[in-house]
This record gives C-alpha cells, structure tokens and sequence, in this order.
C-alpha cells in the first residue's frame, strides 16, 4: 500500500467524533540543543496544541523552544525500507576521518 | 485574630453593616475587622496574596474533574503559580507585620472577614465556562496589576511582580484562548460562555475600587492605581469576547466589600474546607 | 480533521500470523532490539501491549481521585503545592502512556471509554479510600515507592513507545517517593495524634500495596510470555520481593511497625519473609467490588460526561478556523 511510506509515526485510526488531533512535540533543552521528541499532546488548533505541549512537555524547565506538528504530516520511513535507506551507508567508510592516515607528527588535521 | 486594633464602636457590625456607604464606597480604609488599618501596606499585601490564594484553590478543586487531560494539567499549573505567589506574598506580608506570623499562619489561622480578595475569585467554580471566564478576565487585570508591580520600591515585591507577571502573561494566553474557543465553538458553548459572562460581569467592578489602603500604597512607591488600569482592561477584555462572538454585559449591579473582609457566603465554606486539618492540629509540623 | 491520520501497519483482526514472521520478530526481542509502532508484530504483542499499557495509563488517572481528595484540606501551603504537582505529574504520566498506546493503533478517546464502561482494568490500590492526611504521605512512600519498582522494569521493555514514556515518567517520578516518605518522617516525628495517624495508614495500605505487583507467579498465565516479549523483564512475585526488601529498613527507620507478623529477615535468602496476601480481597476488589469502585468510576464518568461540550467546543472552533483557511 502506498501509504506504507508516507505513515505517519503513529496515531489512531479509529478515533471517535469528539477527539483532538494528534500533535506530535518537540522540545529543546538548551539553546543550541537539537529539538528532540518528546511525546504527543491532542488539541484542536495550532495554539491550542503548542500550550498543551507548554502545559504537558516543559512544565519542569529547561525547554527552551517547542514545536508542534500534526501527526498526520510527519511521513517516516517504512521499517521494510530499512535495508535499501540505511545499509549502503554502512560500508563508506571512506566518508570518516578514520579513513584516511596522517604522516606521523603532523598535528592540526 | 485581629489584623489590627479595632476603633470603638466597630465591633458592632450590624451597625457596620447599616452604614453602607462607609465601607463599601471604600472611602477610608475602614475593615471588617480592624477598623482603619493599623498597617497599610501589610493590608495592600493580603490584598494581592488572597486574591491569589483563594482564587489557586478554587482552581485546585478542578484537579482530577477536567475536560480532558491536557487541561488538567494546565488547570493545575495556572493554580500552581497562583499558590507560589500566594505563599510568597504571605510570607512578605508577615515579615511587614512583623508579629512572627508565617504565610501559613496568615492562610490558614484567619477567618473568613479577615481575608482581603476581591469576591470575585471566591466564588463557586461552577462549570467549566465559569472557571474559564472568571480566570480570564481575573487575568487580563492581574496582568496590567503585575506591570505596574515590578517597579515596585519595595525590592521584594518587585521581585515577586516580576515573577508573576511571566506566569500571568501565559495565563491570559490560555484563558483568552478558551474564551474564543467556548464562545465561537458549540450553541451550547457559546450559550454558557455568555451566561458565564453575565453572571461574572458585576463582581469585575471591584476589582477596579480605589481606596485608601491603595492610596498609601500608591503613594509609598508599591502600588498601582486600579481605577486607571480599567480602560486597558476594557481594551484587552472587549477585544477578546468580540473575537469569541460575546457580547460585554452592561454595568449595573457591582457587588463590593471582599477588600474589606465583606464576602460572599462562598467563602467560608472554602475555608471550612481549605483550613479545617491545619486548625485540627495546631501547632503540628506538617 | 480526524481522518487526515494515516493508517497504521495494524493486519485485520483474527488475522494468523505467518510463522516465519514470528520467529524473525522473536530473534529481534531476543537480541535486545526495540519495537516500533510500524515494526511488524504478532496480533497477540500488540493485544498485550494495548491492554498493559492502557491499563497502565487508567490507573494514573483513576489514581488522581484518592490524592485528589486531599488537595483543598492540605495543611500548609507548601504541602498543598507538593500535592497539586504530584496529582498534575499523574495526568501528564496518564497522558504520556496514552500516546504510546495510541501508536498502537487505538484512540485515546476509545481507550477511555473502555474504562468507563467497566471493559477496561486499571490498579486495584486506588480502589482504597483515602481516610486521612497520613494516607497521602503513605501513599508517595508505599504505592509510588512499588510503582516505581515496577517502572524501572518498564523502561527496558521491548516496545519502544512504551519504555521511552517510562524513562519520562521515571525521572519525573524521583520526587514522588521522596515527598511521601518525608511526610511521613514528619508525621512519624509529630505529635501523638500525628504518629498514630500515620500508623493507622500504614496499616491500611500495605496489604493493598503488595497486591498492586498482581497474582503470584504460579496464578500469573501472561507473564511467561511476556517475560519471553521482554515486555516485563522480572516477575510479579520477584518485583513484589524486592519492594518488600526496600521498605522495611525504610520503616524502621522511622519507628512504623508494618501489619504482618510473619515478616522476618530469612538469612540464607537475604530476603524479607512476608505472609500471605489475602488474595480473596483482591480479586474482590479486581472484580469490582472494593470500597471505592463505583465511586472512582462515577467521578471519571462525571468528569468525562459533563467535559463533552467543552471538547466539542474546541473541535467546532477549529472546523470553523479550518473552513476559512479553505476558503
């Protein structure tokens, strides 16, 4: 099924009439940090969902910055896809510094 | 407990009570249980923390009764900060006093015509529209009273406004947010939101009476004139309630009297609840 | 709005699964590999996982009504902002494994009404009432200090939603503990009525307490296989032991006797001996009929019921967003 690649994450099919959008969050800790996620909250619009996730996700501190996205638009990657996405990236090893040697002495590379 | 001494006369409160004009209009700082305030600034300081105090735990009462989850725990961090702030502005206020007494003391060994909040915030939570609408338009003031607060010339209260002031801001962004959604959303939401409105609207007024005690405050360098925060309270109320398709009631009916210990029957019965094991065990370590 | 979600990989229900699929998804649990929403999966893991993990998000929120009930009387203002934030941390742990359910395939909204209708299960314990302050302090100290003995186990579980909600809930839970058994330090060290208030809980939870770990192990069908899923990694009775060797010398230290003569150290174990659980309660109270059943359900029923409009406001506001967005 051609919807097998573009799923999204998770989130119920099966959800009733009066149930929120699924909002998937992602919070950083610390300027510089990268946004990591940090779970889902439902809510009815944009605003709504970004102070849920304010309410829920950072009520301890330490996040600095929050993004809010509709769990039906976030596409992954398929696990059957796994082999054909990942794997060639295994073996260029020259793409690692470890690749390469340095004449003994040399300093700075 | 008194909260200072009593003139002669006033501990006659039927006769208090007939002289309406005295203490309503609020033209001195004459008080349900001290006559005129011995201490102004610790009254002004009892002011700002119950309205805090009484309105975190009417907020409190939600834990486990929300919605849905998500507001659950939003409802219980706006009670949260309210309490903090309560419990900070008690503590300032007791060292003001200077009787020895904690912000514990000052929470739970008072009696109902001892507390200084506005009857607005005591009042029963109601359904969800009710505690929405009240905490809304509690906020949009709370906001422009914190403002004016951080330049208080007490450095503590300042601290604290400044504090507050941050956790306010996001208040009035939640609240204001479900005031559209519960009055743009459903007929029956929108026929709650309104009623909420209507019954809410005349106890606002006394948020905005100005009296002696406010006046010594603001005259000291730490306190803010209310009657001129209502023209930008009407700005951010009236902006938010047309977007919610609401309509503002009239003014009319202004019930008064919460700043000088005259409640509504409401919150004794809170504080039945609120203070009965505290009062149990006196003296107990907690 | 609620049909833009995509389907899940979940096959038709009654589907058999395919041996060859099995044995390869036993070889990933097996070397220690974590199992995503998407991942293929026997019908019977995510039946299991659907049921551990919704019930575990019911008991946080049917959990909220017995500390509930003490939040408006908390005796000082600090203790009552300890209660609020531990009540607060239950909805969000509630809401967290919700989510994690939910990647299961299942709505939230679903998973709720199968607690209200009586289908769903959720933690004998919170079946007890709440009779007095000390219960509160005994609380954090007896049933988070066995709920986190249980959640430590679940942060390695094989499903990754559910361990990753458990690492969350983990961290966040350090305090819970710690709060209730310095309430009850408090307590033990107050005044007469104080120490005799505290007693009185400590009695009354700890049977309750040692039930929450569930069946012993020879009356516990699932738990070979989901030890063999890695969804548990210890049984009820080893996890039920190791509870008991933590809170004793915690007891001790502050002079609270536990209610069971049999307790003794066993030098060649190294364990603490306990006697046996009264296992008749706790089916009684399983089954529906312990002091507070109805009355925890009727307050979720109450609470759900008299929020519809509010939910539905909420979606009537954004479908109205939405249609001038579109237009």
């Amino acid at each position: 099924m051609a919807n097998d690649t573009v799923s999204a994450i998770g989130g119920a099919t099966s959800a009733a009439e009066t149930q929120w959008d699924l909002w998937e969050v992602f919070t950083q800790e610390g300027e510089g940090a990268p946004h990591e996620h940090a779970g889902s909250v439902h809510a009815a619009t944009a605003e709504h969902a970004m102070q849920n996730a304010r309410d829920v996700y950072a009520r301890r501190g330490k996040v600095v910055s929050l993004w809010v996205v509709p769990t039906g638009a976030i596409i992954a990657s398929a696990p059957g896809d796994a082999g054909p996405l990942f794997d060639p990236g295994n073996d260029k090893a020259y793409r690692h510094p470890q690749f390469y040697k340095t004449p003994r002495g040399v300093r700075g590379l | 407990m008194t909260t200072g001494k009593r003139e002669a006369g006033d501990g006659k409160r039927d006769k208090v009570g007939s002289s309406v004009d005295g203490w309503v209009a609020g033209a001195r700082p004459a008080t349900a249980t001290s006559g005129t305030a011995e201490n102004p600034f610790f009254e002004y300081l009892l002011r700002l923390a119950d309205d805090r105090l009484v309105l975190g735990h009417r907020l409190s009462e939600w834990c486990g009764h929300a919605p849905i989850l998500e507001e659950d725990i939003a409802l219980a961090n706006i009670a949260l900060d309210l309490i903090g702030q309560a419990s900070l502005l008690l503590k300032l206020a007791g060292e003001i006093e200077g009787k020895g007494r904690s912000e514990d003391t000052l929470a739970y060994f008072r009696d109902a015509i001892e507390f200084r909040n506005a009857q607005l915030v005591e009042l029963p939570n109601g359904d969800f529209a009710v505690t929405i609408v009240r905490q809304f338009l509690f906020d949009a003031w709370d906001v422009l009273v914190l403002e004016r607060l951080t330049a208080a010339s007490n450095q503590s209260l300042a601290g604290i406004a400044a504090k507050a002031l941050k956790e306010a801001k996001y208040h009035l962004r939640h609240t204001a947010e479900w005031v559209r959604m519960l009055g743009d959303g459903t007929a029956e939401s929108h026929a709650r939101a309104q009623r909420a409105l209507d019954d809410l609207w005349p106890y606002t007024a006394e948020l905005f009476l100005r009296d002696a005690i406010d006046a010594e405050a603001v005259a000291s360098g730490s306190g803010v004139d209310v009657e001129s925060l209502r023209p930008r309270w009407r700005q951010t109320v009236d902006q938010v309630i047309g977007e919610a398709t609401l309509t503002v009631p009239k003014d009319g009916f202004a019930p008064r009297g919460g700043r000088a210990g005259r409640h509504t029957e409401h919150l004794g019965r809170m504080l039945a609840d609120m203070q009965s094991l505290a009062r149990a065990h006196p003296g107990a370590a907690w | 709005m609620t049909d833009q979600k995509s389907p899940t990989s979940a096959p038709a229900a009654g589907s058999t699964d395919d041996a060859a699929q099995v044995a390869e998804f036993e070889a990933r649990i097996a070397q220690g590999e974590s199992i995503e929403p998407k991942d293929w999966m026997p019908e019977r893991y995510r039946k299991q996982l659907t049921r551990m993990m919704s019930q575990h998000a019911h008991s946080e929120i049917v959990g909220m009504l017995p500390e509930g009930n003490w939040i408006t009387r908390a005796p000082s203002l600090r203790r009552k902002m300890v209660l609020l934030a531990k009540v607060q941390d239950e909805a969000g742990h509630g809401l967290y494994i919700y989510c994690g359910t939910e990647t299961l395939g299942i709505g939230r909204e679903e998973l709720v009404d199968q607690l209200l209708t009586g289908k769903a299960k959720y933690s004998s314990i919170f079946n007890y009432p709440t009779l007095t302050w000390a219960d509160i302090g005994v609380i954090g100290w007896f049933v988070d200090g066995a709920a986190i003995v249980n959640q430590t186990m679940l942060a390695k579980a094989s499903f990754g939603p559910y361990a990753r909600a458990m690492v969350r809930i983990c961290k966040e839970e350090n305090f819970h503990k710690k709060q209730g058994y310095e309430s009850v330090a408090t307590l033990a060290n107050g005044t007469p009525e104080q120490r005799a208030m505290v007693q009185d809980a400590v009695n009354r939870w700890w049977w309750p307490s040692l039930m929450m770990f569930g069946p012993s192990d020879k009356d516990s069908p699932n738990s070979a296989e989901l030890i063999r899923w890695r969804v548990k990694r210890d049984t009820n009775d080893t996890l039920r032991q190791r509870f008991v060797d933590l809170t004793v010398p915690q007891a001790r230290a502050v002079n609270l006797t536990l209610p069971d003569p049999d307790l003794r150290y066993n030098e060649e174990t190294e364990h603490w001996d306990f006697g046996e659980i009264d296992w008749t309660e706790f089916h009684e109270v399983i089954s529906g009929n312990g002091p507070c059943n109805r009355e925890r359900l009727a307050a979720r029923r109450k609470a759900h019921d008299d929020g519809a409009w509010v939910r539905e406001a909420a979606q009537a506001y954004a479908a109205k967003r939405d249609a001038v967005t579109a237009a």
